[in-house]
Parts: structure tokens; C-alpha cells; sequence
């Protein structure tokens, strides 16, 4: 659909985002606990690789052809348990049972748990090693698929995510495609004062690939850059989606403290009417 | 090859781990079992096993895939390299990332065998293990080279004597210390039958040809060359060929102690080492390893839960190694036929 998005398909996608996030805040509510604005930040890129961009078939989630996910920033699990859920991949009542003793969805992402669930991550860093392998191993089969792996942007401050990108250079794996999940905040602050990032695009040029700078929240924007990756060849292509974390919930947009906290129940009830007067 | 790694020493140009009696290849002539020929019995470092055990597999097996980190020369997978570079990936000094491409590859079918030394593949990359290869029991095959002290020259910073506690420690993880070439090659064999994480421990210097020919390794299963009724010694690695010769020392002496050869440390062959320790009530474990963690560790937290018996460590005393000879490190570290007689007969006279 995204080669030739219309205005229609970009309306679907952003209620489809719309939808995303209260699933999100829904289930982290009922969680208690968990990444809310890292969440909120991705969700636009989500759900244009889950409802446009990729191939994947949520009835066969083992389906050699599909395209794949790998969610580095693992925190954002809530994110990716909502696009799952919203795909088909198992029922919307399961996301209750987010963080709870005996679900499939753990805190953070568990793939023997999870049918959908690529690989588990939770630990920073390790996402874009694993894609790169899986993009080699794609090549070898001559499997066309290709690989989307989201990263946060105080991610990569982990010496192996620059590791990843000499690998993913150096092996020319142009069927990969990473995201920069760019909210400009971490746990202690803001990026620039815990440990400064910037230039980011410059650095991923540096290091050999193919860079693409976007807002992270402007739909026809993430579906261009998408199509542009696909178009590559010889090198791996990085999206630098600049994003706000918390999107789309007025009082947690930028608020360093709703990184690793759940909204409360009243605090849930305010941004479901924001998202939904929003619409 | 970067300078941190170079590969000094002479130990790589023929000597190998010397006896007690100073000759390379002594333990055959009085504990092997079955009268090898003298052609079959030279000493071969479990390095070089490996690297044509690999190669074989690789024939065999089309989704096999190898991953080195800049060691390939000595890790001896550049012979797989060399026949098979569509199926080789050298990913550099960046064993974090050599352990995620790994499981990457592996998602998509490949049975990846990813190599490094062993300090820099289960210490450098550990967490990396823990999170993306164990937790999700991917089928990767974690076979480092350069373990313990018979590093040798290039010192502490080499020698990993962590490892096995590292990976034993790992859920989902298996964990195998071939005693010598021949059970090398076993290994290699049945852990590309068997599906999930494996950790392989091998080693560089040349070490004596103790396995029968004909052995079949199976995995969780000891060997035993003799059962003793006055000490039993568990062994593992390199120590296992030491061990025959403490085992034929303590003979002239009329005490009667027992080998069992210990490939597997992950998951113990619980049986065996019960049945060992009831034939003789006292047990000495022995590897190149810290005596903390290992198959010491294993050994001891088995029998104390259930057939307490007397159990000594033979192992590096909680301690780093060294630069030196890999024979006169041994001897430094306590890791003779010498140390474990001593132990046995000591131990004996308290009980």
C-alpha cells in the first residue's frame, strides 16, 4: 500500500495509531507498571511497518517470507504486544494480562513465550546484532524479506549497537532497515545531558549506511522513508525518527518521569478522552 | 590478528603437556586401554580437532555457518573459512556482536558455530549469551578455544579459567569439556544433532590421545576407565590424561582409584558420579578451571544434596594464572598427576 499511500490510507493508519496507543495505556494501567513513553513514542513507526509496510501473516507468524520486527528497545514491549494483538496475532483480552504471573506477555519481550515475538530482548543493544544475522541469513536463502529493527536513541550509547553497524556495513545488508526511536530522553534525563548523541545521522553515515532524518510521528513521512530504504541497494539504511516521547497523551509528552511509569487509572481515563477528541 | 591476542609462546610449535615423568605422551603407555598404535597417539590440541571436525560437518551439513572474531588462525575455524566462505562470517574483534549475529543467523534456520578464545567469548560477551542465545534456547553453538591455563605465554589476561562456571550457570545451556582429539570430533558430531545452546570448551596446547577409537560420545554421559574402590578422580578436559597417570602412580602404591572422564558438566551425569562415590567414599574432581563454579562445583553441590561423601577439588585455587610454560604452569597451579596423588593419599590418611 505505501508505494502509492493516498490520504486514505494515511487516515487508516493514524486511527490504527490512535487504536495502538490506547491499548498501550490501557494495559499498562492495569499493569501497574511499565514503559509508557517509549511506548508512545514508536507508535506511529509501528504501526506503519504493521498495518502497511510489512509482509507478515499474523495466522502463520513462522511464515519463511515474512518480513521481520526486532524490537532492540525492548522496554517498548507494550508497544509491540499491541500491534501484535491488533494484527491477529492472539486475542486483545490477553494484553491484561501484561506483567502478570503466568502470561506469555512479560514485561519485556519473550519470543518462547510469544508466538510473534521474533526474539526476546529487554537488555539494550543486542537488537541490531540479532537483525543483522537474520538479514544474512535471509540472503543466503535468497529470501526477499527484509528486516525492521527499532532501536531508542539512548540505545545506542551501548558499544555493541556500533559493533552492529560496522557488521551491517560491512556485509552490505541492504534488506535491513533500523529505526532510531529519536525521543531525545532517558531514564536519567535527556539524552544530551546523560551522554550526548548528537550528530546522530552523521555517525550511521560514518559508519556506511544509508541515513534518512524524519519526523517520527508524520505518517507520510515514516511510509516514504520506509519506501526509500527498500530501494537501497548495497547498503543498510537508518531512519532517524524524530519523535516525542509520551505522543499523543498532552500531559506525558516529553516527561522524562513517565518513562518506566504506568499511568494511573485516573491519569488513564484523561488521556482516553484526549486521544479520542483528539481523533 | 590485533596485538592484544598475538599467540606467543612455543607451546604451539610441539610441546605439549608433559606427564609426570616428563615424556609428552607417557599416560598411553600405562593407562591406555585398548594398546593405540603409535601413529594414532600423537598428542593433538583439541583446537585443531575442532577445526576438521568442522570442516567434515560442514560437508555434511548445509546450515552450518561459522562466525569467528578475528581468531580464526586460532581457533582453527579458517579451515572451514577456506572451503566454505559463502558460509563463514569474520565480524571482527566484537565478540557481543559476534554472539547476536550468531543468534540471528540462527532464527533463520542456520546452525551457527561462533568461536572465539574463551575468556572473550563467555566473559566479553556473557550477558550477550544470557539474553539473546540461553534465554531463548537458540540452537548456537558457543565453541571457544585458548581455556584455561595452558594458554600459557600470554598470561592471565588469556587464560579462562571462569568459563565453565560462567555457562554452567546459564539456564538452557549445555556444557562439554572434551578430554582429547577423539572426543573432540564426537562432540562436534552430536552437538549438530542435538538442537539448542551448547558451550564447547577447548584448548590450545597438544594433549595425549586417551579415548578409544571406537568411543562414542553421547552427551550427559561420563566414561569411565575404572571404577576404584579407595578414591575415585571426575575429571574433565585436559586433566582427564593427568588423571590416568595419577590413576597408575597410586596403582604401584597399592591404592586403588578410579577415572571417570566427565565430558559433560552440563547436565552432570548424576549416576555416574554417585555410583563413583559410593564404590569409594572419597572423590577428587579435577579440571583446569577454578575449583570454584566448575565441574568441582557441580560434583560437590551434587553429593552434598545426595550421597554426602568426601570430595576434594583438584582445580586453580581461586586465583589468575600466569605467562610461562603450559607444563610448568601446571605444575605452579597444582594441576599434576603428582598434586593428585598427594591429595588421594592424604585425604586417605585423615579418613
Amino acid at each position: 500500500m505505501s508505494q502509492t499511500s493516498t490520504s486514505k490510507d494515511i487516515a487508516f493508519l493514524k486511527e490504527q495509531a490512535k487504536a495502538v496507543r490506547i491499548e498501550i495505556l490501557k494495559m499498562l494501567a492495569e499493569a501497574g507498571s511499565g514503559h509508557t513513553g517509549g511506548s508512545l513514542s514508536a507508535a506511529d513507526v509501528a504501526t506503519a511497518l504493521y498495518f502497511s509496510k510489512m509482509r507478515h501473516n499474523p495466522k502463520d507468524p513462522s511464515w519463511k517470507e515474512r518480513d521481520r520486527f526486532i524490537l532492540s528497545k525492548g522496554h517498548a514491549a507494550p508497544l509491540l504486544y499491541a500491534v501484535l494483538a491488533l494484527s491477529g496475532y492472539f486475542d486483545k483480552s490477553l494484553l491484561k494480562t501484561l506483567r502478570k504471573i503466568g502470561s506469555p506477555l512479560q514485561g519485556h519481550p519473550c519470543s518462547k513465550l510469544l508466538p510473534g515475538v521474533e526474539i526476546s530482548t529487554g537488555s539494550l543493544g543486542q537488537g541490531l546484532s540479532i537483525a543483522n544475522g537474520i538479514a544474512m541469513g535471509l540472503k543466503m536463502d535468497g529470501v526477499t524479506s527484509r528486516v525492521y529493527c527499532v532501536l531508542g536513541d539512548g540505545e545506542i550509547q551501548e558499544g555493541q549497537v556500533w559493533e552492529a553497524a560496522m557488521t551491517a556495513s560491512h556485509y552490505r545488508l541492504d534488506n535491513m532497515c533500523a529505526i532510531i526511536d529519536n525521543n531525545g530522553l532517558q531514564i536519567d534525563g535527556p539524552c544530551c545531558d546523560v551522554m550526548a548523541l548528537e550528530p546522530i545521522a552523521e555517525k550511521w553515515k560514518s559508519f556506511g549506511w544509508h541515513v534518512i532524518d524524519i519526523n517520527g510521528h508524520d505518517m507520510k513521512a515514516i511510509l516514504g522513508a520506509l519506501d526509500e530504504a527498500e530501494g537501497i541497494k548495497g547498503k543498510p539504511t537508518m531512519i532517524v525518527a524524530r519523535t516525542v516521547k509520551g505522543k499523543g497523551v498532552s500531559f506525558f509528552e516529553g516527561k522524562v518521569q513517565y518513562h518506566g511509569m504506568a499511568p494511573t487509572q485516573e491519569e488513564l481515563k484523561k488521556a482516553l478522552e484526549e486521544l479520542e477528541n483528539n481523533g | 590478528m590485533g596485538e592484544r591476542r598475538e599467540e606467543g609462546g612455543k607451546e604451539s610449535r610441539g610441546q605439549g603437556i608433559k606427564g609426570s615423568r616428563g615424556e609428552i605422551n607417557h599416560s598411553l603407555e600405562t593407562s591406555n586401554p585398548r594398546n593405540l598404535e603409535p601413529s594414532q597417539t600423537k598428542p593433538v590440541a583439541t583446537r585443531d580437532a575442532y577445526g576438521d571436525a568442522l570442516l567434515e560437518l560442514g560437508k555434511k551439513r548445509k546450515e552450518v555457518v561459522v562466525l569467528d572474531a578475528d581468531l580464526s588462525g586460532s581457533t582453527k575455524t579458517a579451515k572451514f573459512a577456506k572451503v566454505f566462505p559463502e558460509r563463514f562470517f569474520n565480524i571482527g574483534i566484537s565478540e557481543q556482536d559476534l554472539i547476536g549475529t550468531a543468534g540471528g543467523l540462527s532464527l533463520t534456520g542456520k546452525m551457527p558455530f561462533a568461536s572465539t578464545f574463551a575468556v572473550f567469548e563467555t566473559g566479553r560477551a556473557w550477558e550477550q549469551i544470557r539474553q539473546t542465545i540461553s534465554y531463548s534456547s537458540l540452537n548456537v553453538k558457543l565453541v571457544a578455544t585458548h581455556s584455561g591455563i595452558t594458554v600459557a605465554e600470554d598470561g592471565a589476561s588469556h587464560q579462562a579459567i571462569e568459563d565453565i562456571a560462567l555457562m554452567r550457570v546459564l539456564p538452557n545451556m549445555t556444557v562439554i569439556v572434551p578430554a582429547d582429539g577423539i572426543e573432540t570430533k564426537q562432540v562436534i558430531e552430536a552437538i549438530a544433532d542435538f538442537y539448542g545452546p551448547v558451550y564447547v570448551r577447548l584448548g590450545r596446547a597438544k594433549v595425549p590421545v586417551i579415548m578409544p577409537e571406537n568411543y562414542r560420545f553421547t552427551i550427559g554421559k561420563a566414561y569411565k576407565f575404572h571404577t576404584g574402590r579407595d578414591a575415585n578422580i571426575i575429571a574433565t578436559g585436559i586433566m582427564v590424561s593427568v588423571s590416568l597417570d595419577a590413576m597408575e602412580m597410586l596403582k604401584k602404591d597399592g591404592i586403588d582409584a578410579g577415572v571417570i572422564n566427565m565430558p559433560t558438566v552440563k547436565p552432570l551425569d548424576n549416576d555416574a558420579v554417585i555410583e563413583a562415590a559410593k564404590a569409594s567414599g572419597l572423590i577428587v574432581t579435577a579440571e583446569e578451571h577454578s575449583v570454584i563454579g566448575g565441574l568441582g562445583g557441580a560434583v560437590a553441590e551434587l553429593l552434598s544434596e545426595n550421597y554426602p561423601v568426601r570430595v576434594k577439588r583438584i582445580g586453580v585455587k581461586d586465583t589468575f594464572g600466569c605467562s610461562g610454560p603450559s607444563d610448568e604452569l601446571m605444575k605452579l597451579y597444582g594441576l599434576t598427576a603428582e598434586d593428585i596423588v598427594r591429595t588421594i593419599k592424604e585425604a586417605l590418611k585423615k579418613s
